[in-house]
């Protein structure tokens, strides 16, 4: 086996030494019974070509060289080269959690840096090294707002992205966190009314997205003032982090819960993406998952810990403030190299071209006949049409011209009929959109 | 101090200040291509949405990038640096293969939404994992949904709820040994349980009497971790699991230790109910810094109807497709379908090994944790006599009467030119050196460590102030983590 470093001579001297006469001695712990007596039934050992093979293969079954305008919570954006340069330093991707900071320096500094930058993008005081994904984050989220207010009701927005909401009902079962959902109005957002109806003074968080999975930029300020009055915590998602280049950040919410998948994260079928949790300061106990945070050694040299880990599982064990342990390092540091290479400058230039293609779309959707099916509220780079036809019958067409449509929403919302969601980045071209804008007029 | 050091050198690491340090206004990385659409009035579109400035954010050239981070990450160890011994953590090779076949261009950029007809390519990678890992665990059934371990427990207990609940009562606790991982009371927690401890046996494994005592009516599940935090084969584990099932409680096994047992033995032919994965660890895909990680749950027919949705099915015409009508499923535990990529790679582990290689893998990490128990027994103390799987545990009771606490040994250890192994876990052993070689090292690599191990003994004894001040030869001394929690700095601010 090519990845094992002994031949059979080391492996008999080692048995020698350890006074054994053969491996099998040294399983003896095991009762006989359960022992395994055959081989694996599992496929025989492949080359490295043949494995490079079989992956190619596999790739080509999943369709290749297709134009895209899913969202939805996974975006498309072009990833710089430089990125996987970077993150496929073994120094980086073969190293653990820096939980011994003097080798781990490195990894200690690049986090310190992902968490000041998503500080300056989301407008809150801290961030903490990753979490999963955007979906269990936002349940970490309210699970934060309960910690912190004592209270345990949560109120959800209905145009949250829907797996987000699946995931929080799954995690707040058992936490004794009883979930409601408050709907939206005819421009796409949240229910500024129901919403206050919803919310009492055992109200612990309220989670909202934005820009939601309509493509709709809530109301923040407004919704933030409306929860605070009860004396609840704003928790706010945010699917497509390149939104944070053009659309003001979050900064009246208590709680900020990112995924930053869009910062130079492959699709990748879905995962790994990186969920990231920000707060204010004095919430800084209560946030879960790992920080680093700057110290000096013992000659006044900076240097960076994690930091704060009396709130973590390995230390408070059932008291933690979460279980969460292994987190979304690497692709961090992707979302990391990303914000650098773009910058002040280029992630604003960025997300104006995103703004430009999506309204491009929209226009040229709606001359083909489609409508808007939300208006009066601002959209970022996606947006939701109504068809006279089935939006799957469109897709199928498109398809053939190798181009995925958008995501139709009848399976979460029932009530939006022949209603799809649409989205445009950077990569979208003109000539894709036109053939699109084509075939939804049909 | 240093003459004995064998396996490294100091040489000259750059210095890098913070990205934010070498920013200044025009500095460009990126460039866009021109926008083929009409420009956009932003203001007018976003009203008061808009976002006028980024405020800190750096501003830099693609050189200074690539600089910056290759700089930073010199001064990290790594595995492709050398033995890596932490324990409970499975720091074992990340092929470059797997890395390769990941970024493969139909899988790296599949959406995740994508029409299910051009998604068979990945959903076939998701199939055969489950298949070959159902194989492995000896398992039923299996959901790759779960993001890492921790995740996975929280899955697998969600599920034995969900299977007590259908029996008509969900039930009020979990036993946790006082040997496990951090993230099993935290999971018990999360899913609603009260945490009881068990206590090990002089063996460190589980007392079967007290078990028994321990176990009635209002217990759910036993989480335990097989081999034990102590590298220990819970020996007795289907008495184990007997006595759970008599009063109709479940056993979830841990498998973060299950690189000690592919191959050889299957947790389902033991009796475990349900258990955790970890693909970081067993499955070789890299651990990137502290993640991202993977943690399937497998499961036996029992607690089946209760997966997390979607599940995986094949559809007559022998396409994959998934399936969200499962009306007694927990619901979801994370969007879309976990951590693909991961999927891939530990595909490509399995693939390149095939069963004779896996049951090569566990054999030799067995052999490799042996050989270093056999050769520092004695020098340091072995608290539990019992045989060692995949990790030995030491304790650092010989040294604390010179003052040097497993840390300072650990801290020496890097002098060395190793990454020290696990320090102070397991908690039931005091001064803990827990130590998982894993199956990736050669014999010169664990005849180097040993040796370090060695001359730090005899250091503790004749020269204990070098390692209680250790390291002595990394960029930066050990640094102060009592003023990093006091005053928290945990982000950069301009004017600093």
């Amino acid at each position: 086996m090519r990845y094992l470093p002994k031949s059979q001579s080391d492996r008999d001297a080692m048995l020698g030494d350890i006074g054994v006469k053969s491996v099998d001695d040294l399983f003896a712990a095991i009762p006989a019974e359960y022992r395994l007596t055959r081989d694996l039934s599992i496929p025989r050992s492949y080359a490295e070509s043949e494995i490079v093979q079989f992956f190619r293969d596999r790739a080509a079954e999943n369709g290749q060289g297709y134009v895209t305008f899913l969202g939805a919570g996974a975006y498309s954006h072009y990833r710089p080269v430089v990125i996987d340069s970077l993150i496929s330093r073994g120094e980086f991707f073969t190293a653990y959690t820096p939980y011994q900071p003097e080798i781990a320096q490195g990894t200690l500094q690049a986090i310190f840096e992902f968490q000041s930058m998503i500080c300056e993008l989301t407008g809150m005081d801290v961030a903490n090294a990753s979490m999963y994904d955007g979906s269990t984050g936002a349940a970490e989220g309210l699970m934060m707002a309960v910690r912190v207010t004592g209270r345990h009701k949560s109120v959800i927005a209905a145009t949250v992205h829907p797996e987000y909401r699946e995931v929080v009902t799954t995690y707040a079962r058992h936490q004794g966190m009883p979930l409601s959902t408050v709907g939206y109005l005819k421009n796409g957002r949240v229910d500024l009314e129901a919403l206050d109806k919803a919310v009492d003074n055992e109200t612990a968080g309220v989670l909202i997205q934005s820009p939601n999975f309509f493509g709709v930029i809530e109301d923040i300020a407004a919704v933030a003032d409306l929860v605070h009055k009860k004396g609840a915590l704003l928790v706010v998602s945010i699917a497509e982090a390149v939104s944070l280049g053009i659309v003001k950040p979050p900064a009246e919410a208590d709680i900020v819960s990112l995924e930053a998948q869009s910062f130079g994260v492959p699709l990748g079928f879905g995962g790994p993406y990186c969920g990231v949790m920000a707060t204010r300061e004095k919430f800084i106990r209560q946030i879960p998952g790992r920080l680093a945070g700057e110290t000096v050694d013992r000659d006044g040299k900076r240097g960076f810990v994690l930091t704060l880990s009396t709130r973590e599982q390995h230390i408070r064990r059932e008291k933690a403030t979460s279980n969460i342990c292994t987190n979304q390092a690497l692709v961090a540091l992707m979302c990391n190299i990303f914000m650098t290479i773009y910058g002040k400058q280029g992630l604003k230039e960025l997300a104006q071209q995103n703004l430009a293609k999506a309204h491009y779309a929209a226009e040229q959707f709606k001359k083909s006949g489609a409508s808007l099916v939300f208006e009066g509220a601002p959209i970022f780079n996606e947006f939701v049409i109504r068809t006279k036809t089935y939006p799957r019958a469109i897709n199928d067409r498109l398809l053939e011209q190798k181009i995925i449509g958008g995501f139709p929403l009848k399976r979460f919302y029932p009530e939006l009929e022949n209603a799809s969601v649409w989205c445009c980045t950077e990569t979208t071209t003109k000539a894709s959109i036109d053939a699109a804008a084509k075939e939804v007029a049909r | 101090m240093n003459s004995k050091i064998k396996k490294a050198e100091t040489h000259l690491s750059q210095n890098e200040g913070l990205i934010f340090e070498k920013s200044s206004p025009g500095k460009k990385a990126y460039k866009l291509p021109p926008l083929d659409v009409p420009e956009v009035d932003a203001k007018q579109l976003l009203g008061d949405a808009i976002r006028e400035d980024l405020g800190h954010m750096p501003e830099v050239s693609e050189i200074e990038i690539i600089r910056h981070f290759t700089r930073i990450s010199t001064w990290n160890y790594a595995v492709d640096h050398g033995m890596y011994p932490l324990g409970s953590c499975t720091m074992k090779y990340n092929a470059r293969v797997n890395e390769y076949v990941s970024r493969l261009s139909g899988l790296a950029d599949a959406h995740p939404y994508q029409p299910t007809r051009i998604s068979q390519g990945a959903l076939r990678i998701m199939k055969m994992l489950s298949d070959q890992l159902i194989e492995i665990t000896g398992m039923d059934c299996i959901t790759l949904q779960p993001a890492a371990g921790a995740h996975g427990e929280l899955t697998g207990i969600l599920l034995v709820r969900a299977y007590l609940e259908s029996q008509g009562n969900p039930r009020k606790k979990i036993l946790v040994p006082d040997s496990a991982h951090g993230t099993n009371p935290a999971t018990a927690a999360m899913s609603g349980y009260a945490v009881e401890n068990i206590r090990s046996n002089a063996a460190g494994m589980v007392d079967i009497a007290a078990l028994e005592a321990q176990v009635n009516e209002d217990v759910a599940a036993l989480m335990l971790t097989n081999p034990n935090t102590l590298g220990v084969f819970e020996q007795e584990i289907h008495k184990i699991a007997d006595v759970l099932h008599a009063k109709g409680a479940l056993l979830y096994m841990d498998g973060a230790n299950m690189n000690a047992l592919v191959g050889k033995v299957r947790p389902g032919d033991f009796g475990a109910d349900v258990m955790h994965l970890n693909l970081h660890k067993t499955f070789s895909t890299p651990h990137g810094g502290g993640g991202p990680g993977s943690g399937p749950v497998a499961c036996k027919k029992i607690l089946e109807p209760f997966l997390p949705t979607p599940v995986i099915i094949t559809k007559p015409d022998g396409t994959l497709g998934l399936d969200y009508d499962r009306p007694q499923s927990i619901g979801r535990v994370r969007m879309f379908y976990g951590n693909f990529g991961m999927f891939v790679r530990a595909l490509a582990y399995i693939m390149a090994n095939g069963p004779e290689g896996l049951r090569l893998t566990t054999e030799d990490a067995v052999l490799n944790a042996n050989y270093i128990r056999k050769h520092l027994q004695g020098l340091y103390e072995l608290p539990f006599d019992t045989p060692t799987m995949h990790e030995v545990v030491f304790s650092d009771k010989i040294q604390t009467k010179k003052g040097i606490k497993t840390g300072d040994i650990a801290k020496r250890l890097i002098d060395y030119g190793f990454h020290p192994y696990t320090v102070s876990f397991p908690l039931v052993v005091p001064g803990a050196l827990m130590i998982e070689p894993t199956e990736s090292e050669s014999k010169e690599e664990l005849d180097l460590f040993i040796d370090a191990m060695k001359q730090i003994a005899t250091e503790a004894e004749s020269t204990p102030e070098v390692v209680t001040q250790a390291p002595h030869r990394t960029r930066i001394s050990r640094l102060d983590e009592t003023a990093a929690a006091r005053k928290p700095v945990l982000r950069w601010k301009p004017g600093k």
